[in-house]
């Protein structure tokens, strides 16, 4: 049995200009009970995203945008946390602040965010910290997002530890601050700020203030004119519309530090399923994912004709090093084709043939491996608040 | 919808004197979409007005169903750490409304 299987894949892109073509519009989101029901909406500078909430607004990107590395910025998906959110900036008045216990504060315009500081390109992968929240069993309270609270784009900006060493850091620095243009419509709703400890937001070559993504300016509703990018790490530091960057002596622990985005201490990040954790710490690094964006969910495929799968995987910073994909309920896996290598933190493509051997109905899973050998497990891991999801992912077809 | 390119085109019709409006991007959000409405019941119009001060109501339908201790839950915390303006009574309303209309 497992030696026909192996059979069935064809690994690798050759065979894909000759597989059928298998687009079936709307069939994964109706297949989809977390999906099931939201409205495709379309926000400006955005195509048609699904929504999750209108005000602030939470739009998240369909799945058949993930058969490719890079997302589009128009596909981009959006979470917001509090209303109203920023939707004008006059570039003539906004100004980078960096302050706090640093030699020189500066108040930098976007001009000499581009001009006085080396220009980085870096590819990463946002992910919300809760995307797949809605899968949870049992289920949690919070934004229900289906898998679509992702994207990965290229990146650039200023290295923020360049920025951080032309304000020159004090002794005594303990961490750093963010904060952006978003304010609450009551001063009672907590102001979003987040904080990175010194040691990365200070010596990491890889943490941005991106002003640039995918080769255009920022989206207004990812974060325009500059953002936050802390690659490896969940979205929720990519602090959008950055304007406040403070050097602190002590760890901030403000409402969205803690109790806010907090996962259970324990080494899975996770408890026994209804369980309350015993202690909890920020949430930080992104698990292994690996996901089928083509094709479709609940998609018609024709017996003993290759089908291309395609989809992404990535972790949280040390590379995807292998993606297999399984026919059989992961009894058998085999090797996905790797696509271009766009760096540690950025998706990795990858693709499959797979012929559908007999009429009915076929489950496809797909796990990936990262640099240090972590991976996907058959059960999903639990955890009140909804995050760190990282079980095998499979979609289900339908062969006639 | 994009303040900005209707911006570039007036400053390039008039010249200079308006490239300061050319650095202003802006957007005009849409209003909550009608996938947020509550289901209609006793207490609907005070959950509306209370929740959509805040948010709009599509977190409330999209949440898992769940009993009256859940919604007391959600209620409170709105209360506690968001500081909605929320009278008991009305926070009673309420949670008999949400486990109501979106209860178990």
């Amino acid at each position: 049995m497992p030696g026909l299987d192996r059979r069935r894949f064809l690994s690798g892109l050759g065979a894909a200009a000759a597989v059928a073509s298998v687009a079936t519009p709307g069939a994964a989101r109706a297949a989809d009970p977390i999906l099931d029901g939201r409205p495709l909406v379309r926000y400006p500078e955005k195509t048609d995203l699904i929504l999750l909430t209108s005000r602030p607004a939470q739009l998240e990107t369909p799945m058949r945008y993930f058969d490719r590395a890079l997302t589009r910025n128009d596909a981009f998906f959006v979470r917001y946390h509090t209303f109203p959110t920023p939707s004008s900036v006059d570039l003539g008045a906004w100004r980078l602040r960096v302050g706090g216990r640093v030699d020189r504060p500066l108040e930098l315009s976007l001009d000499e965010l581009r001009t006085k500081f080396p220009r980085v390109a870096l590819t990463a992968v946002a992910q919300c910290s809760g995307n797949s929240r809605g899968r949870f069993t049992p289920r949690v309270l919070g934004g229900q997002w289906g898998d679509g609270a992702m994207g990965n784009a290229e990146w650039v900006g200023a290295r923020l530890r360049d920025v951080l060493a032309a304000a020159g850091v004090r002794q005594g620095a303990v961490q750093v601050t963010f904060e952006g243009l978003d304010r609450p419509a009551f001063p009672t709703v907590p102001q979003f700020v987040k904080s990175l400890d010194v040691a990365r937001a200070g010596e990491d070559p890889d943490v941005l203030i991106a002003y640039q993504m995918n080769g255009g300016e920022l989206p207004m509703l990812n974060g325009y004119p500059v953002r936050l990018i802390v690659p490896g790490w969940y979205a929720t530091y990519w602090v959008k519309h950055l304007t406040d960057v403070q050097v602190i002596d002590h760890v901030f622990e403000k409402f969205w530090m803690k109790p806010a985005y907090r996962i259970p201490d324990t080494a899975c990040g996770c408890v026994e399923p209804g369980m309350a954790p015993a202690r909890t710490v920020p949430i930080t690094r992104m698990t292994v994912r690996s996901f089928i964006a083509a094709p479709a969910g609940g998609a018609r495929v024709e017996v003993g004709r290759p089908t291309a799968l395609k989809g992404i995987a990535f972790d949280g910073g040390y590379g995807i090093r292998e993606v297999q994909v399984s026919d059989d309920g992961g009894v058998s896996w085999r090797r996905a084709q790797p696509g271009q290598d766009l760096g540690r933190y950025s998706f990795r493509e990858w693709s499959a043939t797979w012929t559908p051997p007999r009429p009915g109905r076929h489950r496809l899973m797909v796990r990936a491996l990262n640099g240090i050998g972590e991976s996907q497990g058959y059960e999903a891991l639990w955890n009140p608040a909804g995050y760190l999801r990282n079980v095998i992912e499979s979609i289900e077809v339908q062969a006639g | 919808m994009h303040a900005r390119r209707v911006a570039v085109t007036v400053t390039l019709l008039l010249g200079l004197p308006l490239l300061a409006a050319a650095q202003t991007k802006s957007i005009t959000l849409p209003p909550d979409h009608v996938f947020s409405d509550l289901a209609p019941g006793p207490g609907v119009e005070t959950t509306q007005r209370a929740c959509r001060s805040c948010h709009s109501t599509d977190y409330v339908v999209t949440q898992p169903r769940g009993d009256a201790r859940q919604w007391e839950g959600v209620v409170a915390k709105m209360m506690s750490v968001y500081g909605a303006n929320i009278t008991a009574d009305d926070a009673k309303t309420i949670v008999q409304y949400l486990s109501r209309q979106y209860g178990k």
